[in-house]
């Protein structure tokens, strides 16, 4: 299947083309495991998964630079992915274990890693909106030259906060890109039927906010306008919004009984869109990579998947003493 | 004719100031918005202004007097041809008298809606149903969809409203086959916008309307804190009684199973703590159906609060349309003579296990489901601990401030003689919710615990 043209394809090296094939793929099965580990009983709770926007977070990530912070919703697996979290952290975290992200203590919604400015991982939608804002302003008032990158979904974008936060953002001239995943749906309610607007990055405009929508199953696309993005939060110029539009393949979480669509519209998203085999047609039409080339990532890929899928299933459960930690601090965190 | 002009309050805690300056002399005229004097309040000084038409005829205090009180002649304003001896220049107003018949120690605790009189109440022990009523089995779930369908079914008024409550059925199936039956106009999928959608909920039923709200669950509902107790429980008081909120807020409460610690808060203890709202959190099937058609029919705003993991339990149910139980009567489960046992929600499930291991080794507990908190039914618990003695709480909320707590208080204050041993109060871990499977476990309140509580107060 072809991918899908697009207008500013920027200049991307094989290499560089293969780290985005890698990044999506990785997520996608570390995804697939999860929904595994989850019928088998291992992860309980909500758990969501990020199977089909991988194109999202691997283009915006491809941006970033070292002392960027980013933010997100309980739908977060994807983006410590990314960002170069430690699979086999992750992987615990989400079977509750002792050498999860959050000491088992958060789960899937609720992981964080100070290393990584990864900000977690929020389970209220909307309110990690704010939050992102807040870590921007941070970097503005320390002088840096840092962006926050501040994800949410289409659903979010009807809550009030988020309002509140962009005039914040932009009186205030905030060094925060808001991304908005848009993939159509918020649990069961599409976007035509929850919010007045179709497109919602225009919403910024009310604020003087600048943005655009991406076509997010195309992660040159996403790159590309992340870096407009980037280049304009971190010249001081203020947020930007990037409205990337995108679908989940999976229900909503794990026991979503998805009525509110078709098979049909599912599949044919996943025929015709998909991120990564979009990127797999131009390696090898580009003849930047080989079968075998694409085999060896394949391959490199399960293993670090199973592995991270060994580790959590062996990692001990946290001690009970856990349960009264962190509850206060005894000291001010040092900062990232 | 002749008007004074008083002395103004010029911020709110101003009893009294300084006449500073005057910008106008006997004889002037003035026009209302024509500035006539600078007065220092305690906090700045400010510029007084006219508000009727006329002239000085004659000024009362010179400029520099300090502590003028507020409402003190200072000036009087004549009209054209008029003499200033045609007024009589008056007092300072008295304050107001208290009101007759008012003794402010009069009024009872919260425990109760009315407060008539401090005397206790008496508990009310008739049965939720007459002798010989046709029951069936239905879930928690299948019980409150019923209560909001003949509720829906009796008055027009009536809707419901929240996210995925229509077309998906509700993200917890309650609203089954709601939306078939009674349509979109009155079974509404929301935005999510939980702050929005409850103060349109409170504006509808200021507005005529009998809003049932729902909260996905009430940790969402953290999001509408402000309009549902700034404006749906407080509206009825702060109108003089004019207008309220008769209106039902619902979801589930509490922990499920290993959603975290955002996901998994016990509200109880909050809600109960506001006048003007109602709370019920009840245990069975058929006091989720009874209160529920109470709570939709009551002119208050009330809090209902459900339980996930009751929700797929059954109970029985009187087969009948009209079947309701009021707010403020507890249900004792089990009567027993050694300890009273109080719960309420989720918590009953560990109250019952516990009092039916304490029978095995001869330890007879009265267990009491409070159903509502607020009103709470007070003189029941106080009635069965004048026969036990002894009394032990069981929530899975956390222990500062919890609904224990106060039953504590409450026996201590009016029950204190008849106290074997200290109240104890089984509650949650003072943790937020931890995510993996054993802590999860021991964040919550358990059997075990309940039992060893009873051990103690009996000093067995
Ligand atoms: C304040 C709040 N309300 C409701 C929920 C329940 N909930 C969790 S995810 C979700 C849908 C959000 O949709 P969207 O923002 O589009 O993100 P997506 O899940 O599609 O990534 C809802 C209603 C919640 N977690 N927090
Ligand atoms: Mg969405």
């Amino acid at each position: 299947m072809a991918a899908r043209k697009t207008t500013k394809k920027p200049n991307v090296s094989a290499e560089e083309l293969k780290a985005y094939y890698h990044d999506m793929l990785l997520i996608r099965r570390f995804e697939e495991k999860a929904g595994q580990l989850y019928g088998m009983g291992l992860i309980g709770g909500f758990c969501h998964l990020y199977i089909g926007q991988e194109a999202v977070v691997v283009g915006l990530e491809a941006t970033a630079k070292e002392g960027d912070s980013r933010i997100t919703t309980y739908r977060d697996h994807g983006h410590m992915l990314a960002c170069g979290m430690d699979p086999n952290g992750v992987m615990a975290e989400l079977t509750g274990r002792e050498d999860g992200y959050s000491k088992g203590k958060g789960g899937s919604m609720h992981m964080f890693s100070k290393d990584k400015r990864f900000y977690g991982g929020h389970g209220i939608v909307g309110a990690n909106v704010p939050l992102g804002a807040g870590l921007a302003f941070a970097d503005k008032y320390k002088g840096n030259d840092a962006v926050t990158f501040t994800y949410f979904g289409d659903g979010a974008a009807n809550q009030g906060q988020v309002y509140e936060t962009f005039n914040m953002a932009a009186l205030w001239q905030l060094p925060c890109i808001f991304v908005i995943e848009n993939n159509q749906y918020a649990m069961g309610t599409s976007q035509q039927r929850s919010t007045s607007s179709a497109e919602i990055w225009e919403r910024g405009k009310a604020f003087g906010i600048p943005g655009e929508a991406v076509d997010g199953m195309d992660v040159l696309a996403v790159k590309a306008a992340g870096e407009t993005a980037v280049a304009h939060c971190r010249s001081g110029k203020g947020p930007y919004i990037l409205e990337i539009k995108t679908y989940r393949y999976r229900g909503h979480s794990m026991s979503d009984p998805a009525k509110y669509r078709t098979r049909e519209e599912v599949q044919k998203m996943r025929d015709e869109r998909d991120p990564i085999e979009a990127v797999r047609t131009l390696l090898l039409q580009g003849e930047h990579a080989t079968e075998e080339d694409l085999k060896a990532i394949d391959k490199k890929i399960k293993d670090v998947v199973n592995e991270s899928a060994e580790f959590a299933k062996t990692s001990p459960e946290p001690a009970l003493d856990e349960l009264w930690t962190d509850i206060y601090a005894t000291e001010i965190p040092q900062e990232a | 004719m002749a008007t004074e002009i008083l002395m103004p309050a010029l911020s709110p805690t101003m009893e009294e100031g300084t006449l500073a300056k005057w910008l106008v002399k006997e004889g002037d005229t003035v026009k209302s918005g024509d500035i006539m004097a600078e007065i220092e309040t305690d906090k700045a000084t400010m510029e007084f202004e006219a508000v009727d038409e006329g002239i000085i005829g004659k000024i009362l205090i010179e400029e520099g007097t300090e502590g003028v009180k507020v409402n003190t002649a200072i000036a009087i304003l004549v009209e054209e041809g008029e003499e200033v001896g045609d007024v009589e220049v008056s007092k300072p107003a008295e304050p107001a008298k208290p009101a007759k018949n008012e003794d402010p120690k009069d009024k009872g605790g919260a425990d109760g809606m009315d407060h008539p009189a401090p005397a206790a109440p008496e508990a009310d022990v008739t049965p939720d149903w007459p002798e010989g009523t046709k029951l069936k089995q239905q879930t928690v779930r299948e019980a409150l969809r019923d209560a909001m369908a003949e509720e829906m079914r009796r008055d027009e008024n009536v809707f419901l409203m929240g996210e995925e409550v229509a077309e998906y059925q509700g993200a917890y199936k309650i609203s089954q086959g709601l939306l078939d039956e009674f349509g979109a106009k009155r079974v509404i999928d929301t935005p999510i916008t939980e702050h929005g959608f409850a103060g349109i909920g409170v504006g509808a039923a200021f507005g005529g309307l009998r809003p049932i709200v729902e909260f996905m669950t009430w940790n969402f509902g953290m999001q509408a804190i402000d309009q549902i107790i700034n404006s749906a429980a407080k509206t009825l008081y702060m109108s003089g009684g004019q207008m309220g909120a008769p209106m039902v807020f619902r979801g589930p409460n509490g922990a499920a199973a290993r959603v975290g610690a955002q996901h998994s808060q016990d509200y109880a203890a909050w809600y109960m703590q506001i006048p003007g709202l109602k709370v019920a959190m009840p245990y069975s099937a058929s006091d989720y159906k009874g209160l529920m058609k109470s709570a939709i029919r009551d002119p208050n705003p009330v809090i209902f609060l459900e339980n996930e993991i009751l929700y797929g339990r059954s109970f029985d149910v009187p087969e009948d349309d009209d079947y309701t139980v009021p707010f403020g009567k507890a249900r004792i489960w089990r009567e027993g003579s050694d300890v009273t046992i109080v719960s309420f929600g989720i918590g009953m499930t560990y109250a019952l296990e516990a009092a039916g291991k304490l029978a095995e080794e001869g330890i007879e507990a009265e267990v009491i489901d409070l159903r509502t908190l607020r009103p709470m039914d007070t003189a029941s618990i106080i009635k069965s601990v004048k026969k036990t003695n002894r009394c032990v709480t069981v929530e899975e909320g956390w222990p500062q401030g919890s609904v224990g707590g106060y039953i504590s208080s409450v026996l201590m204050q009016q029950a204190f003689d008849y106290l074997d041993a200290p109240v104890i109060n089984c509650t949650g871990k003072d943790v937020p919710m931890p995510y993996a499977a054993n802590l999860e476990k021991h964040a919550l309140v358990t059997t075990a615990e309940v039992i060893e509580a009873v051990k103690t107060v009996t000093y067995k």
